[in-house]
C-alpha cells in the first residue's frame, strides 16, 4: 500500500460538514482529511452525500456547519483564488454543448497563465481522437475524457473528481488511470468519488467510506480489508446440509450459504480459520461428491466491506432501498447526490 | 507521446481580460456555428429587409395612410433598416441569448465555469462581449445589404449613426438583461418556447412596425421595450436625433430587469 508523501499542511480538511436540503440532511457530519500527493477515495452508495461534497469543497454550495479548509482556504469566501488552484470533474460534465471538444479544452485552458500542454494532455486522454466533433455529438466515456481533461488543463494543486471512470471503456479507464498516477506522482492531491472497487484498490491512497452523509470508515484499502475476520470461501451444489459440516468443525468458526451454492466458513476468532478446518471442509465436500470450487481463504474484499459499513447490498449502487428498520430515519438517507 | 507533458501543480489565473476574451471568441464561434442562431440573426433580418422595401409589406411599416403620416413621405429603405438593425439586436441580445444561457444553465455549464479561473462574472461578461462581436457583424451584414438597396445613412446628418449605434446600445442592454431573467429563471425548453415567440411578437409591436402604424395601441405599445427600441433607432436614422423617452424607457427595462436577474437568477 502506499503511504500519503508530503509533509506539507493537508490539502483538504474536512470536520462536521453539515449540508440541508430543505428538511432533508446531505452531509451529517461528513469528516475527511486528504493529503498531497495522494489520491484520496470517496466511497458510498447513491445519496451517501458524496456529490454534495464536492459541491461543498468547490464552492459551488454553501455547508451549513461544518470546517471546510480546500488548500487552507474558505471555499465560500476565497472561490476565485481555489478556482485557479484547483480543478473539478463535476457528474453532470457541464460541458457547453455545441463546440467542438477541443475549443472547449482550450477555453479551459485559457483561463489560466500556465496550463498543461494542450495537445500533449489531449493525446493522453485521447481527446485528439475526436478534437473537432461538437460535444453534444461525443459518447458518454469520449465527455468524461473530456471532462478529465478540463479538469486537469490547469494544473491544480487539489482535483476533485466526481466519477471520472463513469462511461469508460477499458482504454479509456487504464487512460484515466495513468494520468490519475502521474498527477499524484508530480504531487498533486486527488479526491476521487467512484463505485468502482478496482479503481479504488489500483489507485486510492486512502480511502473514506461515506453512508447518510456522515464518515463511517477512514484508512487504506489494506487497513479497511485486514479488519475483517478470515473467511474460507467455495462453491459447491446449492443446498448440501450444514449440519454435518457445523458438528464437524470447531465452534470458533462457523458455516453457511449466503447464496445458493455459495458458501462461506467465518473465524469467530483470529486464527480459527486454520488447514484443518480447510481439511475438514474438503472432507465434508468430499463425502457428498462434490468438489469446492474456487476454495479461498482470506479476509473480506473491500466491496464486502463497504458494502457492510453502508447498510448492505440494498442501498449498493441506487438499487431500491429494502433496508429493515435497523437502518436510519429516511429523512437522513434519501438521496443527495445532486 | 506526452513526455513533455508538465503535470505538477502551479501556475495561476490568466489575466481577467485574457479570461474573458477568450470566453467571448469561444461565445462567438460557438454562435456562428450554431445554424438556427444564424437563421434568427442574420437570415430572417434579412429577408425582413428585403420583403419590406421591395415587396408590397412594405405597406406595414409606411402605409400611404394617414397613420403613415411623415413616414410615407421618406424613402421606403430609409425607414424599414432601422428597425431591421433593432430585429438584429432583439435577435442577438435576447432571443440568441436567453436560449443559449438557459441551456448552458440546464447543462450545468455555468456551474462548471464557476469554478475555473473565469468565474461567473467573467462568463457574464464573455458572454455580453460575444453579444456585441456578434452585433457589429449583423449591423455590417445587414447595413451592406441596405446599402445595397438603396439606404441613405447620412440623409439626417453626420449624427445619425452615432446616434443609431447609442439606440442599438441601448437595445442590447435592455434585451440582455431581459435574457437573463428569462434564462435565469425558466426551465431550458420554456426559454426556448418564450425567447422565440416574444422575438416575433416584439417585433411586430414596434420595433419592425412604427409604433405610429399600431393607432389605438401605439400609447401602449409605447412603453415596451421593442417600441422603444424602434422609436429610438428611427428618430436617430430618420431625424438625426435622439429620442429622449424612448432611450430612458430602455434604460428603466435594463435597470429594473437587471435588479430582478440580481435577485432571481438560478445558476442551476
Amino acid at each position: 500500500m502506499r503511504t500519503a508523501r508530503g509533509d506539507a499542511a493537508a490539502a483538504l480538511v474536512v470536520r462536521g460538514l453539515v449540508k440541508d436540503y430543505g428538511r432533508r440532511r446531505a452531509l451529517d457530519g461528513l469528516d475527511l482529511e486528504a493529503a498531497r500527493g495522494a489520491v484520496t477515495a470517496v466511497l458510498g452508495p447513491n445519496g451517501a452525500g458524496k456529490t454534495t461534497f464536492v459541491e461543498c469543497c468547490t464552492g459551488l454550495r454553501r455547508p451549513d456547519g461544518g470546517q471546510l479548509e480546500v488548500l487552507g482556504l474558505d471555499p465560500a469566501r476565497r472561490g476565485r483564488e481555489l478556482a485557479t488552484r484547483t480543478g473539478v470533474l463535476l457528474q453532470d460534465g457541464g460541458l457547453p454543448n455545441g463546440a467542438p471538444a477541443m475549443a472547449v479544452l482550450r477555453l479551459v485552458a485559457a483561463q489560466h497563465s500556465d496550463p498543461m500542454d494542450v495537445p500533449a494532455l489531449a493525446a493522453l486522454l485521447g481527446v485528439d481522437a475526436f478534437a473537432r466533433t461538437a460535444v453534444r455529438r461525443l459518447s458518454g466515456g469520449q465527455r468524461q475524457r473530456l471532462a478529465l481533461a478540463c479538469a486537469v488543463v490547469g494544473r491544480p494543486e487539489l482535483a476533485f473528481l466526481d466519477e471520472p471512470s463513469t462511461g469508460l471503456d477499458p482504454h479509456g479507464r487504464a487512460a484515466v488511470w495513468d494520468l490519475l498516477e502521474r498527477l499524484r506522482a508530480a504531487g498533486a492531491a486527488v479526491i476521487l468519488t467512484t463505485h468502482s472497487m478496482a479503481e479504488v484498490e489500483r489507485l486510492a491512497d486512502a480511502v473514506v467510506v461515506v453512508r447518510d452523509g456522515r464518515t463511517v470508515a477512514t484508512g487504506t484499502v489494506g487497513e479497511l480489508t485486514s479488519s475483517g475476520p478470515e473467511v474460507a470461501r467455495f462453491g459447491a451444489t446449492a443446498g448440501l446440509p450444514l449440519a454435518a459440516l457445523r458438528s464437524a468443525l470447531p465452534t470458533t468458526v462457523s458455516a453457511d450459504e449466503p447464496a445458493p451454492g455459495r458458501y462461506e466458513v467465518t473465524a469467530l476468532q483470529p486464527g480459527a480459520v486454520d488447514p484443518q478446518v480447510v481439511a475438514t471442509v474438503a472432507s465434508w465436500c468430499a463425502s457428498h461428491g462434490v468438489l469446492p470450487e474456487g476454495l479461498s481463504v482470506g479476509r473480506r474484499s473491500l466491496e464486502e466491506v463497504v458494502l457492510e459499513l453502508t447498510g448492505g447490498p440494498t442501498t449498493w449502487g441506487g438499487a431500491p432501498d429494502g433496508r429493515d428498520a435497523a437502518g436510519p430515519a429516511p429523512t437522513a438517507r434519501a438521496g443527495a447526490s445532486r | 507521446m506526452s513526455a513533455d507533458l508538465q503535470l505538477s501543480p502551479g501556475g495561476g489565473a490568466a489575466p481577467a481580460a485574457r479570461r474573458v476574451l477568450a470566453q467571448a471568441r469561444f461565445e462567438v464561434s460557438v454562435l456562428l456555428r450554431n445554424g438556427e442562431q444564424l437563421l434568427v440573426s442574420l437570415v430572417l433580418p434579412a429577408l425582413a429587409l428585403l420583403a419590406l422595401a421591395r415587396t408590397p409589406l412594405g405597406g406595414l411599416v409606411a402605409p400611404a395612410s394617414a397613420a403613415g403620416g411623415r413616414l410615407a413621405e421618406l424613402p421606403l429603405i430609409d425607414v424599414v433598416t432601422p428597425g431591421v438593425l433593432g430585429l438584429a439586436v432583439l435577435s442577438t441580445a435576447f432571443t440568441g441569448q436567453a436560449i443559449g444561457l438557459g441551456f448552458d444553465r440546464r447543462y450545468g455549464v455555468l456551474r462548471l465555469m464557476a469554478t475555473t479561473p473565469l468565474g461567473r462574472s467573467g462568463l457574464l461578461a464573455g458572454k455580453l462581449l460575444a453579444v456585441l462581436v456578434v452585433e457589429v457583424l449583423q449591423v455590417v451584414v445587414l447595413g451592406g445589404l441596405a446599402l445595397a438597396l438603396g439606404w441613405s445613412p447620412l440623409a439626417a446628418g453626420p449624427a445619425a449613426l452615432p446616434l443609431l449605434g447609442v439606440a442599438l446600445l441601448l437595445g442590447t442592454a435592455a434585451f440582455a438583461a431581459l435574457a437573463l431573467l428569462l434564462a435565469g429563471t425558466l426551465r431550458a425548453e420554456a426559454v426556448l418556447a418564450v425567447a422565440n415567440l416574444a422575438w416575433v411578437l416584439l417585433a411586430g409591436a414596434g420595433l419592425l412596425v412604427p409604433r405610429e402604424v399600431t393607432g389605438a395601441l401605439a400609447p401602449v405599445v409605447a412603453v415596451l421595450p421593442s417600441a422603444a427600441l424602434g422609436d429610438a433607432v428611427r428618430a436617430a436614422a430618420l431625424g438625426g436625433s435622439l429620442a429622449v423617452v424612448p432611450c430612458l424607457v430602455l434604460l428603466a427595462w435594463a435597470a429594473g430587469a437587471t435588479a430582478l436577474v440580481v435577485r432571481t437568477f438560478r445558476w442551476s
